[in-house]
């Protein structure tokens, strides 16, 4: 019999689940009369049970004894539909369960859990239910699709629940299917294309087909999947790695592959030029940018996006995001061991009230999903998430980006991996489900309206103790020497890790070995299941036993699913018959080369336009209270920043730890005292101007932001990640080429090697509106630069927050006339005007400079100046350290030109920060920044106002509270 | 007597052993982490062990509830061990989720023929929050705070919430000196302590909780968070308060053997 069992909050204790969903109804429009009651829901089915035996697992494992309780029931049974505690009247309940298939670890962990009362193990399925009052049961059913569920992968039942057994996985025949290409035109092969979800472009299709041809045979299903994910955008970066007849504002280039001559080519040259003194590992090859680090480990980083399922799941999209890049980490060299997470999110405003085109989630829910998907993840895993920054923007409505990165410790002796000719292919972890099917090809193609339905099956949600667990013996199996080789199954699953742990050797798989969700999943979903939490090794046949012996010991699953054999030639068995036979070669570079063009139109106007709306005064209050810079400690406090003890600067910092840091210390390894810093640069609203000046300004603020804490400009190693529209548009691409040439141009003249980077393209969201029109809504060309930078001792760490009253405040560095894409001219809707640019001499040398300084120990606070200019950054650190600042800006430098006093206020130029210093530190401060552009602006006061003059006249002169709240209000949700 | 040895349980998603293993390191003990599963296998693991210790993290996802599967298991599978452990005059100590853990072990003296007198739930706010509290510590017998007044340390929890069934159980807890953390205001107000300084809303702000021999401790804050001085949100300031606070509940720990 199915048994249900709620669980609720004491009669006397607040429902927080359930008030707070009332709020969201409330929020979005419903009456506000609105009542929300909540339960939490198990449903058990076992021949076995009756009302003892359900009873007793609510009383001792699902309700809390003190803070709970609970009805228990056959699932049918009207009891199961009362208010708990008659805390409503006349309410509509409304059960949102999982839907088929999706991922429910609280069922698993509760099954077991069960076993372990010494009951039978029953099938698990969990819930939550509501009772809403206040509704019709219509408004009510519709409230709780569009606000309490999600119907990607929830389904939402009103009344009672009509099912009497719970059941998984729909049976499919597993038969040999043949496509046949043969005497399709070109019509033909891109509709079979879309319609097999393969979304390969046109010469892809017919190189398939004369292949095939050639073979004498029609492919198989299995064969044509395997071809679509390993050439998808997604796995091979077709677009970047192209070829590209460029033509901006230096003429004509033609590359052989773009990302090879720019990005890894400055790389390259770097390596060379440092000869022994290469601090390089293992760049662009491995699943993370390797770096030296100490005598015995290495550092490496990865950050990858994850926007296409976030955009339809923000949870479950952020939460395996983030779990994918964990696993990029795992399967670095042998393994390395996850040490910080960052994030990175780009969302619309949350505070949006325009109607949403049909299948757009509305900013403010993606952005809660997307942190409590996050938070989730990463706090599991126990990896301190340290550093982030989240742009708002109308344009990212239909496409959200969610960038999640991992940084990883690998000992010097496990940097590479080989897998050889015999070894065993060896899943580890997670079970194979029919979750995220499609899902590297998917987020390859352009999002619809209709995506959610197409595509529901490619969002997931994880399960990070599977990971946990994974990563718990996958690490000590590294160290006992039990395998040759891993990667993770990321998109294109077994599919993509296989095909490229065996390209130069061949392999054997055998499909019916995956051990399985539940029953029912043809050949074809075996291989290219995106279901998550599993990684891939090769072990040689004398390690296997010891290494089934050490998973199951900790309860974590390995399966023998094949063998690499030198055959060169990826064979695909079920049950002893041949489903799949590619040749390796064809598979990775048989591909037709994408050619594609690229223009660039230098905008030509830079002056900026329009009459400032407000005064400095205000524009500062403006520029703190926008969302791009007002304080995100609504989304940090949910992040655990400290666990494996090695944190060192955090991301909130002030004697009240509520200021803005720039950048995260950690140190990795415990008797150390070096240390890794993080820090990012990402400005979209450059890129409107010109994504030269995008991409420059991105590497030096990410670069300045951890030298302002302390890191060597000498060793800091950067990841890029483009995010862009459709790339098939000249226009588009060639405003990604030119962002390109500015990471080769910058990687060289700063010495910041690129060691890893990701693409996601065809960002863009089209649909259809009441009248019938097709509207596009493309995302501004985002680049998110990532900085790894590193510190021999973490002890001279400084932080932004003023120390000490008196001390004195300088600039180092250059202020121009650089208001164009600056936040005073979003406040001030101002137009156009001279983008921020990065004069790579002078910002070496001041890197440099901050730094001698702070390793000297003359520096007590120091802040990068970005978003808002030197007001900002002055107001900032003010509030931050509970101290007043009195500032002069008549003498900062400013090169030949002659500035306003509101540019020197806001101009967003590069390569600037402001350094606090007492006065017993000022010879070796000035000895430290010698020949640099430094000036000295004020001192730090007791006062806690922030006053900033301009000769003669006060510019600004306002407290720190009201600045601090206008900082602190927008997001304090 | 030789540094004392200490056993440390990890389960699926228990995640701050190594540098709780590490704190104690510092104070001088011999620690060991060891998974539940070779525990639950082999419960004389325990003999060797002068200190039990939960670490913190996500004890099988904290699923259900948090410490509620972990802590069945060792009510169910290892209560005879465990008493026996502790008859022994040995210690146990649970952070975090060990705390969470503890309280459903029955090891903690929070239960009565009624059943569980106190519980850790959902944080007043609903979610998970990571931040520095102050702390006001009433020793009495509790052997891991001897010289402990004041202490400043991470709090990074979702279910922290201290929860009596009602005023009689918080009374008999208090009244047996079992109350033996609270948080307090910076100023050092134990009484008045608004959030965010009591981060959960835990009644009478009761932040950990000893056993009534006073060598069992369950506590919500992290003291192996604060064991170097850089580990302070404020060393910067160059005021760092010298000390780490959290090292001397380890070094008692040790201590207590010598």
């Amino acid at each position: 019999m199915l048994w249900e069992i709620d669980v609720f909050s004491r009669t006397d204790l607040v429902d927080r689940r359930g008030n707070d969903m009332a709020a969201r109804l409330r929020a979005f429009g419903y009456t506000e009369q609105v009542r929300v009651v909540s339960a939490r829901s198990f449903l058990l089915e076992h021949e076995s049970f009756n009302e003892m035996v359900v009873d007793d697992i609510a009383r001792r494992l699902l309700a809390d004894a003190v803070a709970e309780q609970f009805v228990a029931a056959p699932a049918t049974s009207e009891m199961l539909l009362a208010v708990p505690n008659g805390r409503l009247t006349a309410a509509t309940v409304v059960h949102v369960l999982p839907k088929r298939g999706v991922m429910d670890p609280v069922a698993q962990s509760a099954a077991s859990a069960i076993a372990d009362l010494g009951h039978a193990m029953p099938h698990v399925r969990t819930g939550h239910k509501y009772w809403i009052s206040g509704l019709s049961a219509a408004d009510a059913k519709q409230a709780a699709e569009s606000l309490l569920a999600n119907d990607a992968i929830e389904q939402v039942v009103v009344g009672p629940l009509v099912v009497d057994h719970l059941s998984s996985g729909l049976p499919s025949p597993s038969v040999l299917k043949h496509v046949e290409l043969a005497g399709l035109d070109d019509v033909g092969l891109m509709q079979l294309s879309r319609s097999g979800q393969l979304y390969l472009q046109l010469a892809e299709m017919q190189t398939l087909q004369k292949y095939f041809a050639e073979l004498g045979r029609a492919p198989t299903d299995i064969e044509l999947e395997t071809i679509a994910q390993t050439w998808s955008e997604h796995c091979s970066h077709k677009t970047l790695g192209g070829r590209v007849k460029y033509t901006g504002d230096r003429g004509t280039v033609q590359y052989e592959s773009m990302l090879k001559e720019t990005i890894f080519a400055a790389t390259r040259e770097l390596r060379r030029r440092w000869g022994d003194d290469d601090w390089c590992v293992s760049v662009f090859v491995d699943n993370a940018g390797v770096v030296k680090f100490d005598d015995e480990h290495h550092v490496c980083f990865k950050v990858e996006t994850h926007n296409h399922p976030s955009a339809i799941e923000p949870y479950g999209g952020a939460n395996t995001g983030l779990g994918g890049v964990i696993r990029d980490i795992l399967g670095t060299g042998l393994g390395a061991k996850p040490i910080c997470n960052t994030d990175v999110f780009c969302f619309a405003p949350p505070d949006h009230t325009n109607e949403l085109p049909q299948g757009v989630l509305h900013p403010q829910l993606v952005m809660q999903g997307v942190v409590a998907g996050v938070r989730d993840y990463g706090n599991r895993m126990g990896i301190p998430t340290v550093n982030g920054a989240i742009c708002f923007d109308e344009r990212y409505l239909g496409n959200p980006l969610v960038f999640c990165g991992s940084v990883g410790l690998l000992p010097h002796d496990k940097a590479f991996g080989q897998p050889q000719p015999g070894d065993f292919i060896v899943a580890i972890g997670g079970r194979t489900g029919r979750d995220g099917i499609h899902g590297a090809t998917f987020s390859s193609a352009e999002l619809t309206s209709e995506s959610e339905t197409l595509s529901g099956g490619a969002v997931q949600i994880g399960n990070a103790i599977e990971e946990k667990k994974v990563q718990d013996v996958l690490l000590a199996a590294r160290d006992r020497g039990l395998f040759t080789a891993v990667t993770d199954c990321g998109a294109g699953g077994f599919s993509s890790a296989v095909g490229e742990m065996g390209e130069q050797i061949g392999a054997e798989v055998w499909l019916e070995q995956a051990p399985l969700k539940y029953e029912g999943l043809s050949y074809t979903e075996i291989w290219i299941s995106e279901a998550q939490e599993r990684m891939v090794v090769s072990v040689p046949e004398s390690n296997w036993q010891e290494l089934e012996e050490l998973c199951r010991s900790e309860d974590v699953e390995a399966t023998r699913i094949g063998r690499f054999e030198p055959t060169g030639r990826l064979l695909l068995k079920f049950h002893d018959q041949v489903v799949g036979d590619l040749d390796m070669q064809f598979l990775h570079d048989g591909r037709p080369p994408v050619v594609r063009e690229a223009r660039y139109h230098p905008n030509g106007d830079d002056t900026l336009a329009g009459d400032p709306l407000l005064d400095p005064a205000h524009s500062l209050l403006a520029i703190l209270g926008s969302l791009n810079v007002a304080s995100k400690e609504w989304v940090i406090r949910q992040y655990d920043h400290e666990v494996q003890g090695g944190s060192v600067v955090k991301s909130l910092v002030g004697p009240l730890r509520d200021g803005p840091g720039d950048a995260a210390v950690v140190r990795p390894v415990l008797t150390s005292n070096r240390a890794v810093v993080i820090g990012c640069g990402i400005n979209p609203h450059y890129g409107d101007l010109d994504t030269y000046h995008m991409a420059a300004s991105a590497i030096d603020e990410a670069i300045r932001n951890c030298v302002a804490v302390g890191a060597d400009p000498s060793r800091i190693a950067l990841l890029d990640n483009f995010c862009w529209g459709d790339c098939e548009r000249a226009e588009t691409f060639g405003a990604l080429v030119r962002a390109a040439q500015a990471c080769h141009d910058l990687s060289l003249a700063f010495e910041a090697p690129f060691i890893s980077g990701k693409d996601s393209l065809n960002n863009e969201f089209s649909y259809v509106d009441a009248d019938g029109k097709k509207h596009t809504i493309a995302i501004p060309p985002t680049l998110l630069i990532s900085a790894m930078g590193q510190m021999t001792d973490a002890g001279k760490a400084v932080t932004m927050d003023l120390k000490s009253s008196d001390n004195h405040l300088f600039v180092v560095g250059v202020t121009l006339d650089e208001l164009g894409g600056s936040h005073y001219a979003l406040v001030n809707q101002l137009s156009g005007g001279s983008v921020p640019k990065v004069e790579p001499s002078p910002a070496s040398a001041t890197f440099a400079a901050v730094h001698r300084a702070i390793e000297a120990g003359s520096v007590a606070a120091c802040h990068d100046c970005s978003e808002g200019g030197l007001a900002v950054a002055l107001a900032e650190m003010a509030f931050a350290g509970g101290l007043g600042v009195d500032c002069q800006l008549v003498d900062i430098p400013s090169g030949y030109a002659q500035l306003d006093a509101v540019t020197r206020l806001f101009s967003e130029s590069n390569s600037r920060f402001v350094c606090e210093v007492a006065d017993e530190q000022l010879a070796k401060f000035s000895a430290a920044v010698a020949g640099t552009a430094v000036a000295k602006m004020g001192q730090v006061t007791t006062s806690k106002r922030v006053v900033i003059r301009d000769d003669e006249k006060t510019l600004i002169d306002l407290p720190n509270d009201e600045l601090k709240r206008a900082w602190q209000s927008p997001l304090a949700w | 007597m030789a540094s004392p040895r200490v056993l440390l349980v990890r389960a699926p998603g228990t995640n701050c052993d190594k540098e709780t293993a590490f704190a104690f390191q510092l104070a001088g003990a011999t620690a060991e982490v060891v998974h539940v599963n070779r525990l639950l296998e082999q419960p004389a693991l325990l003999d060797h062990s002068q200190i039990l210790c939960f670490p913190g993290g996500f004890s099988f996802g904290d699923d259900i509830a948090a410490g509620r599967i972990m802590g069945n298991q060792i009510r169910l599978r290892l209560a005879d061990t465990c008493r026996e452990f502790k008859d022994a005059g040995k210690l146990i100590l649970g952070i975090c989720n060990g705390f969470q853990i503890l309280a459903k072990t029955g090891l903690l003296d929070i239960d009565d023929d009624r059943g569980p007198m106190a519980t850790l739930t959902w944080n007043d706010s609903g979610k998970y929050e990571a931040r520095w509290v102050h702390l006001q510590a009433s020793p009495q017998r509790c052997v891991f705070l001897p010289g402990v007044e004041r202490m400043e340390l991470p709090i990074a929890h979702a279910e922290g919430k201290f929860l009596v069934r009602d005023r009689a159980a918080f009374d008999l807890l208090a009244k047996r000196g079992q109350l033996v953390l609270r948080y307090c205001t910076a100023a050092g107000d134990s009484s008045d302590v608004p959030y965010p300084a009591n981060p959960n809303g835990a009644t009478s702000h009761v932040a950990g909780v000893t056993d009534t021999t006073g060598r069992v401790l369950g506590l919500m804050p992290h003291p192996e968070r604060f064991v170097t001085a850089q580990h302070h949100p404020n060393w910067t300031t160059g005021l760092a308060n010298n000390e780490p606070h959290g090292r001397l509940i380890f070094a008692n720990a040790v201590q207590y053997f010598d």
